[in-house]
């Protein structure tokens, strides 16, 4: 039996790498693919807690479980509209990475 | 036995995302979220959550990855020899394994409660999903469309109503 500690430890250890390349990465692409790894993490945390939790407190049977569709939904509509902005910043500026994406930086 | 599935499926995810984050090749990163999110379908699969994992496999397996190589394809990102980090990279090292460690020790902290995990009925989270989380179910469908809506206007070239008047365009 895996204990739910192990789950929730695999969530944190994602969501780090993730930041990590959030804050590391340049291109704007692989800053998308850093945020899909952290809404991951995130997603793990829930289910789990969901399938350990069931039935303790105010906790209801799905409700991790749907939370974690909902997140699944609003990352697939993320991801659509990111790299529509990225082909957009693309075609004006020649070029994906944010650090010389400063048009607006003083 | 479990407790070696878990093993596995844990290396499989955060080995893939570590190989998001370390490699220098943009299609190489797109494959290895692509490890990493089967990797938490498989993770799911040891939670008894079935439906996630095959909602997992079919969005972010199939739809996501896709989307992500499009968009390689179309920035020529993949051009590109060798990316770089920018220049702050220990600092977001040290803030990542920050926060990692703080979440890690929250988890460890935390009191025990959990139960053996449970297979409720499949049938309960379509009933569930349905009833008492309509209203949100339907609000997601909504943001589903405007994200739609909103990425096409965003990312197709020139029309007649959105004259850019920059002059930085580059066509192609």
């Amino acid at each position: 039996m895996v204990p739910l500690l192990y789950f929730q430890l695999l969530g944190a250890a994602l969501f780090g790498i993730g930041l990590y390349g959030v804050l590391a990465r340049r291109s704007a692409v692989l800053i998308v693919l850093s945020i899909e790894l952290m809404l991951n993490a995130v997603n793990i945390n829930l289910i789990a807690a969901a399938s350990y939790l069931n039935g303790i407190g105010r906790f209801e049977a799905f409700d991790g479980q749907i939370i974690a569709i909902f997140v699944i939904t609003v990352a697939a509509a993320e991801v659509g509209l990111a790299f529509a902005i990225i082909l957009r910043m693309y075609r004006n500026r020649g070029t994906v990475n944010v650090d010389e994406i400063n048009l607006l930086k003083w | 036995m479990q407790l070696a599935l878990f093993v596995i499926v844990a290396i499989l995810t955060l080995g893939g995302a570590i190989g998001v984050v370390a490699t220098r090749n943009v299609v190489h990163a797109a494959l290895f979220l692509l490890l990493s999110l089967l990797g938490a379908a498989g993770v799911y699969l040891l939670l008894f959550a079935e439906f996630l994992a095959l909602v997992q496999v079919l969005i972010y397996g199939g739809a996501v990855i896709i989307v992500v190589l499009f968009a390689v394809m179309l920035t020529r990102s993949s051009e590109y020899p060798r990316i770089t980090d920018n220049n702050q990279w220990p600092l977001a090292l040290i803030t990542a394994a920050v926060l990692s460690a703080i979440l890690g020790a929250a988890f460890w902290l935390s009191p025990d409660l959990a139960t053996q995990p449970q297979a409720p009925a499949f049938t309960g989270l379509a009933a569930s999903l349905f009833t008492k989380w309509a209203l949100p179910f339907e609000i997601a469908s909504l943001v589903l469309l405007v994200a739609l809506i909103g990425a096409i206007i965003i990312a197709r070239a020139q029309s007649s109503t959105t004259q850019d008047t920059t002059g930085t365009e580059q066509e192609g």
